[in-house]
């Protein structure tokens, strides 16, 4: 047993070249002003580096092995790689203008891009940067999802007020599903049963039936105080189990809790300026959100729903990821 | 109702994405002035804040190129016709070639005058005419008509946001400068109600020229015009702008000017960077090659608010298109962070009012702490309460 342990660590140092370092704790939160990734321990929340990028870091994600974290630069049309272990962008893949949102295939093969500019969602072999394949969507795409089963890819309009469902056997449009106008971002059952996409603009998530492309229903958010142009539901996360939602309200200030099953809003939770990114850490005790207008990060204690502490980063940030 | 037809819709579009023929044809009619004075070169390059920096139809032209996903999904075909004629008389016999072709939407982009007279002439017909670019609070009140619908603001919402903002700094004391065009006197007297609405206290109302005739200097010369009096804020009423962007720094008294110049109240400003605004003036300025104003935005919005309830009705039937159009369901984006819809006492477009300088959007109206009953966009222009309008 031991020595199997070490033979994979001695294949792992020849394949990456680097230390294994999952499990770091980091979390890095994407600035789209400062062109950089600033990274953070996760006990103490200090600066730990900060990881210029290309112009405009957008959306963040982690490689299926987790050692490498993806981030849409997108005003510099490409996805930078970051190298967990080193901190350091190790390289990059061009893929185009003006990219926003992604998903990586299950099997960490391809990138699913929105092209925010050219209205269409970019198909990128992840290791030879080849394009396989461009959908033509609606206006100003953003949100994407592949679906747990990596057999259909999820994609919002903002300007078309649709959800385009692509089969990834093809990439072609199985369906294109009218909701709330200005849909934004995605989550999904583990089943992959239900796909929950946020309306900005409808203050809202509509519910679609994973298997039949329909819409199940709609939750609207009101929270207490607050205008109906206020409540600008954008960033979306649910718990593993399927069970919980936590739904950041934008210019509302909030985080809704959302029970899955019931569609009841349990709780909204007070956080920063323009809440949009967020994410769980794997135990899911805590949600982090990050604060585009007041320039924070939200640490949020999801037993107790409410704020540990709010930490300074970047100017504008957009997303979060947590190595842990 | 409104959720019945949300869960029809899904439905309708896959059927119709399931054939690939299209059924239908919704043609835009794009009405405007050949020779208009608002785009004459030297207004143009003298960039005034209240001035678009050329002709709006750009915004049609990016409307319907962005909705054609929308468009295909429900099986209808988009296009546009554009006219141009020398007056009012000339329009109205294009639009009636047109909508003997079938067009049953209409964008004009023309001074007040023309729209009303444009407007006249079709009153009662079903089709739909949007005003893109006249102010006149004239076509909101006593001279609206049904089928006449405003995506264009106000001047009484511009004069109400600036009013907005002032009170919202404090500035409670305004010295008017009034030019001597007829669409000078409106913005004046848009202003004088929105001052007694919000209360602000206008200190001296004072006529301006342009000239610099020695014997007339009292009423050219910026630093007179300014003189002898206390106020906090100055307000130049000028449609024209050339006077207009004079004034700034030359006032005696070392006070902000607002109205044409300094800070402007609009509908549109190429530096709006929120809610989605950059890739819109993105998609504009490549076709037009020149940057969105609120004209450009009017006319884009006129045929965004067709494309929505289009999308939500699920084809290109004119009734159902109207209703949807003018009713209290539809949520128009119009890409300022609120959800917009036509007042149903006067079929304007209810919309939030950037408040512009040169190069930055200082702040959006409805300012925060101006309430209302039931929708804070109708703190600005005319609420129905003192709405004039009779269909």
């Amino acid at each position: 047993m031991n020595v199997s342990r070490f033979a994979a660590a001695a294949l792992l140092t020849i394949c990456c070249g680097s230390a294994a370092a999952r499990d770091s704790g980091l979390i890095f939160v994407s600035s789209e002003k400062d062109h950089a990734v600033t990274v953070l321990d996760g006990k103490s929340l200090a600066v730990v580096k900060v990881i210029a990028t290309g112009e405009r870091p957008r959306h963040m994600q982690f490689s299926p092995d987790r050692r490498t974290l993806y981030v849409v630069a997108s005003d510099s049309g490409r996805i930078d790689l970051i190298d967990v272990a080193k901190l350091e962008v190790g390289s990059s893949v061009d893929v185009g203008d003006d990219p926003e949102a992604f998903d990586v295939g299950v099997d960490g093969k391809h990138f699913y891009i929105s092209m925010e500019e050219d209205a269409a969602v970019s198909v990128i072999d992840v290791a030879s940067g080849e394009q396989v394949a461009e959908i033509e969507v609606g206006e100003e795409p953003e949100g994407v999802k592949v679906s747990p089963d990596g057999k259909t890819v999820y994609a919002t309009s903002e300007v078309a007020s649709m959800v385009h469902v692509i089969d990834a056997a093809t990439n072609e449009i199985r369906s294109n599903v009218t909701v709330g106008n200005r849909p934004r971002r995605f989550a999904i059952t583990p089943d992959g049963g239900e796909v929950w996409v946020t309306s900005e603009l409808a203050g809202e998530v509509t519910i679609l039936d994973g298997r039949t492309d329909r819409i199940k229903g709609t939750i609207p958010f009101k929270p207490k105080g607050f205008r109906d142009e206020d409540v600008t539901p954008v960033g979306i996360v649910m718990s593993r189990d399927g069970k919980t939602a936590y739904v950041t309200l934008g210019r509302a200030n909030h985080v809704a809790v959302v029970d899955v099953a019931k569609r009841e809003i349990e709780d909204y939770i007070l956080v920063g300026r323009r809440a949009w990114g967020a994410t769980l850490s794997r135990d899911e005790k805590t949600l982090y959100v990050v604060n585009g207008m007041s320039d924070d990060l939200s640490i949020v204690d999801t037993v107790k729903r409410r704020v540990l502490k709010s930490v300074p980063v970047g100017r504008v940030p957009y997303g979060v990821a947590v190595d842990d | 109702m409104r959720i019945g037809l949300r869960r029809l819709l899904p439905a309708a579009i896959g059927a119709a994405m399931a054939g690939t023929s299209l059924a239908a044809t919704i043609d835009f009619g794009y009405l405007g002035l050949s020779r208009d004075d608002r785009y004459h070169e030297d207004r143009v390059y003298a960039r005034n804040l209240a001035q678009g920096e050329g002709e709006p139809e750009p915004g049609l032209a990016v409307a319907l190129s962005e909705s054609r996903f929308s468009a295909r999904a429900v099986g209808v075909e988009l296009g546009e016709k554009q006219v141009r004629a020398a007056d009012a008389k000339g329009l109205i016999e294009a639009l009636e070639r047109l909508a003997g072709e079938g067009v049953r939407y209409f964008l004009i982009d023309a001074p007040g005058p023309v729209v009303a007279e444009v407007a006249a002439a079709v009153k009662g017909r079903d089709l739909l005419l949007f005003n893109i670019s006249a102010h006149d609070d004239a076509l909101r009140q006593q001279l609206c008509q049904a089928n006449l619908l405003h995506t264009a603001p106000s001047h009484a919402m511009q004069a109400d946001a600036l009013a907005q903002y002032l009170v919202s700094k404090k500035w409670r004391s305004v010295l008017v400068l009034q030019g001597p065009l007829a669409e000078d006197a409106l913005i004046a007297k848009a202003f004088e109600r929105s001052a007694k609405r919000f209360g602000i206290e206008i200190e001296a109302k004072r006529d301006f020229i342009l000239s610099n005739d020695p014997r007339e200097r009292d009423q050219g010369n910026v630093g007179l015009l300014t003189s002898n009096a206390d106020y906090d804020v100055v307000l130049v009423a000028d449609s024209d702008g050339e006077f207009a962007r004079s004034v700034p720094y030359r006032t005696v008294r070392p006070r902000p000017v607002v109205g044409a110049e300094g800070l402007v109240a609009t509908g549109w400003h190429w530096s709006w960077e929120r809610n989605g605004a950059p890739q819109l003036n993105t998609r504009f300025e490549r076709k037009a090659k020149y940057r969105m104003s609120e004209a450009g935005w009017a006319a884009w919005m006129a045929a965004k608010t067709v494309v929505e309830a289009m999308q939500r009705t699920g084809g290109a039937d004119f009734g159902a298109i109207r209703d949807y159009l003018l009713g209290p369901d539809i949520t128009i984006d119009g890409f300022k962070g609120h959800r917009l819809s036509f007042r149903s006492w006067n079929h304007q477009l209810r919309q939030p009012m950037l408040l512009a300088s040169h190069n930055a959007v200082i702040e959006r109206a409805p300012i925060q702490g101006f309430m209302h009953q039931t929708n804070t966009l109708d703190t600005l222009g005319f609420d129905q309460r003192e709405s004039q309008c009779k269909f």
